[in-house]
């Protein structure tokens, strides 16, 4: 295997191995936006819809 | 319209059907295992290899950036919106995206790509079962170690000798017949299931099962060293090498790929078959999140995995092992270009030759039919949704009619298995042209027609990362004009070649593929029909304006449907 080779190969595995652990552990770390409370300001009743 | 109507409750809690995800992890192995499939492990590795070695990495990642990652952004975002507004179906949710009477003729197309790709697939997915059941039972090991011992099993097992050879009392019918039955009822008791308790649940256990497998065969891969002292140039480092190093001629920049056409139309058409972009597939399972769920993260979540398993897992599995225990010669680009090939011939002759291959083997293909299944289960759900919101059928009855629809199409997969003209046919019109075609039609109708801005709005909402002001750019106008040159491209090259093999089959064979290519014009006939009728029952339950287009246009503008099924 050439340096090239070698530095491709890394390259692009490590590349895809930390955006899916960065995207992932986003993914656990950050709550879903609808478990989150919302004030009845908030709540959209569509009551202005045609 | 008054507040208190309740056939407005079921909107105002998620989407049209009241389904939902049941969590976030479960809609992204959901979508991933719906992307992940054969392709990732018998296309990809055949593709580099043959495509520049590593120098291909270059253009698929710029692909990804162009192409991928925009549509499947785009995707999820307007799957979303139409699930707020009461749709499921791609119908339903290109009629909300575009408010013209015709907008819902192109959601047909999002359900004949995978309707239509599921009635070959789920043929491939039981061979790769069958092959995983045959080296857990031993019944491989008692093949001879050569290709050839491999390629005549493969042959007969899917029935290559004869149209109708699978159906005959012989000692071909029965086992790939049996696990495609199997198969098939597997998928649809998962479907019948529904979303949660059905695709999520086995999503959310084959999905790790899939990587554990993966991972497993990758270490045993890696660890091989050189296997057989005689040949000491058969060792991991060659092997390793045989995929990655840059392909030049002696004297020539690594980069000289990279001025190839043809490197970058197999990069991009990599990634926009891998992705499964364009398949109405994450539409429909995009419509099933709630109004303020994260789309930005978990489309770029679903895409990261995707990608995992293609490029970590079997750019260093595939074909350095094929590399180690056959040699660069058996590795021809005849191998290399076809997944059958290359997944169902030479592999199980590795397996053969590799310590513990029967072992490994059975990981391997049951790592093959978790891909596949996880894949072929997304492919009926568009279609399932379909034809509960557009008539108003439950769950039992629209299983039911998808599954006769699909089983006519199996069987005529089965039936004309001579060459596997029948499967080609299926997977060049409706797994290639048609996909091509609704990709380019969502990218245009999200970019030029729903807006950039109202995109922007809706994606923002809930999302939990934000994306880079640039790929808006990119999303209206570079991804589109990328689109349509690899179609270009792809049509220059493969439509000529195309009609060359047909024009030079016998009458026979000629005739199997004009029986095939009516099936598929049936098949566009049938669902443009259902979609017409589908359309009036929107009408007449409210869910689509009743007036004229013209008419309605300006009050469609800035305001929602009402959605609901009454």
């Amino acid at each position: 295997m050439t340096p090239a080779g070698w530095a491709l190969m890394l390259i692009s595995c490590g590349f895809v191995v930390c955006l899916t652990v960065y995207c992932y552990y986003k993914v656990l770390t950050t709550p879903r936006e609808t478990e989150r409370m919302h004030a009845p300001i908030d709540i959209d009743t569509h009551d202005k819809d045609t | 319209m008054a507040g208190n109507d309740n056939s407005r409750l079921p909107e105002l809690r998620s989407n049209g059907s009241g389904e939902n995800w049941g969590s976030r992890i479960g809609v992204i192995l959901a979508v991933a295992g719906s992307a992940v499939g054969l392709g990732n492990f018998l296309r990809f590795p055949g593709q580099a290899t043959l495509n520049g070695g590593g120098v291909f990495m270059i253009p698929y990642f710029i692909s990804l950036l162009l192409l991928g990652i925009p549509i499947c952004w785009i995707e999820w975002t307007i799957g979303r919106h139409g699930g707020s507004k009461g749709f499921n179906s791609a119908p339903g949710i290109f009629s909300v995206l575009w408010r013209h009477p015709f907008s819902k003729y192109f959601g047909a197309l999002a359900l004949i790509v995978p309707v239509g790709i599921y009635m070959y697939y789920v043929y491939v997915e039981a061979w790769c079962l069958a092959y995983a059941w045959d080296y857990f039972t031993g019944t491989m090991a008692q093949y001879p170690k050569e290709i050839a011992a491999y390629k005549e099993h493969f042959d007969t097992f899917v029935g290559k000798h004869d149209n109708g050879f699978l159906l005959r009392n012989g000692a071909g019918l029965q086992k790939s017949v049996v696990f495609l039955v199997i198969v098939f009822i597997i998928n649809f008791i998962f479907i019948y299931r529904g979303l949660t308790r059905g695709i999520e649940l086995f999503c959310k256990w084959a999905m790790p099962i899939l990587i554990l497998f993966g991972v497993v065969v990758l270490v045993r891969v890696l660890t091989l060293g050189t296997p057989d002292p005689a040949r000491p140039e058969a060792n991991i480092n060659n092997a390793l090498g045989f995929m990655w190093n840059p392909k030049t001629a002696p004297g020539e920049s690594i980069w000289t790929p990279l001025t190839n056409t043809q490197v970058w139309l197999a990069a991009a058409g990599q990634i926009f078959f891998s992705l499964s972009v364009g398949f109405g597939i994450v539409l429909n399972y995009a419509s099933y999140l709630r109004k303020d769920d994260d789309v930005i993260l978990s489309g770029l979540t679903a895409t990261s995995t995707n990608e995992f398993c293609e490029v970590c897992l079997a750019g260093l599995i595939t074909i350095p092992a094929a590399f180690i225990f056959l040699g660069a010669a058996s590795l021809t680009p005849e191998v290399l270009s076809s997944s059958f090939e290359l997944g169902f011939k030479a592999l199980p002759a590795v397996f053969a030759r590799m310590p513990a291959g029967s072992f490994f083997g059975a990981l391997w293909f049951f790592m093959l039919f978790a891909a596949a299944i996880t894949s072929s289960l997304s492919m009926l759900q568009p279609a399932i949704a379909f034809l509960e919101e557009g008539f108003g059928m439950g769950r039992k009855l629209s299983v039911t009619c998808l599954g006769m629809i699909t089983a006519v199409g199996g069987l005529l997969v089965v039936y004309f298995s001579k060459d596997l003209i029948a499967l080609d046919v299926l997977d060049f019109w409706v797994g290639t042209v048609c996909i091509f075609l609704l990709a380019t039609i969502q990218v245009i109708l999200v970019g030029w027609v729903f807006g950039i801005e109202r995109t922007k709005q809706e994606a923002s909402r809930g999302a939990a990362i934000r994306i880079p002001g640039v790929f808006w750019f990119v999303i209206k106008y570079v991804s589109p004009l990328y689109l349509l040159i690899i179609f270009a491209g792809w049509c220059y090259q493969a439509v000529p070649r195309y009609i060359k093999n047909v024009v030079a089959m016998n009458a026979d064979d000629r005739g199997t593929v004009l029986l095939m290519l009516t099936f598929v014009v049936v098949l566009l006939v049938f669902f443009g029909l259902l979609v017409n009728l589908a359309g009036r029952n929107w009408r007449a339950w409210g869910k689509l304006p009743v007036r004229e287009p013209e008419e309605a246009l300006p009050v469609a503008a800035g305001q929602s449907n009402t959605g609901g099924r009454q």
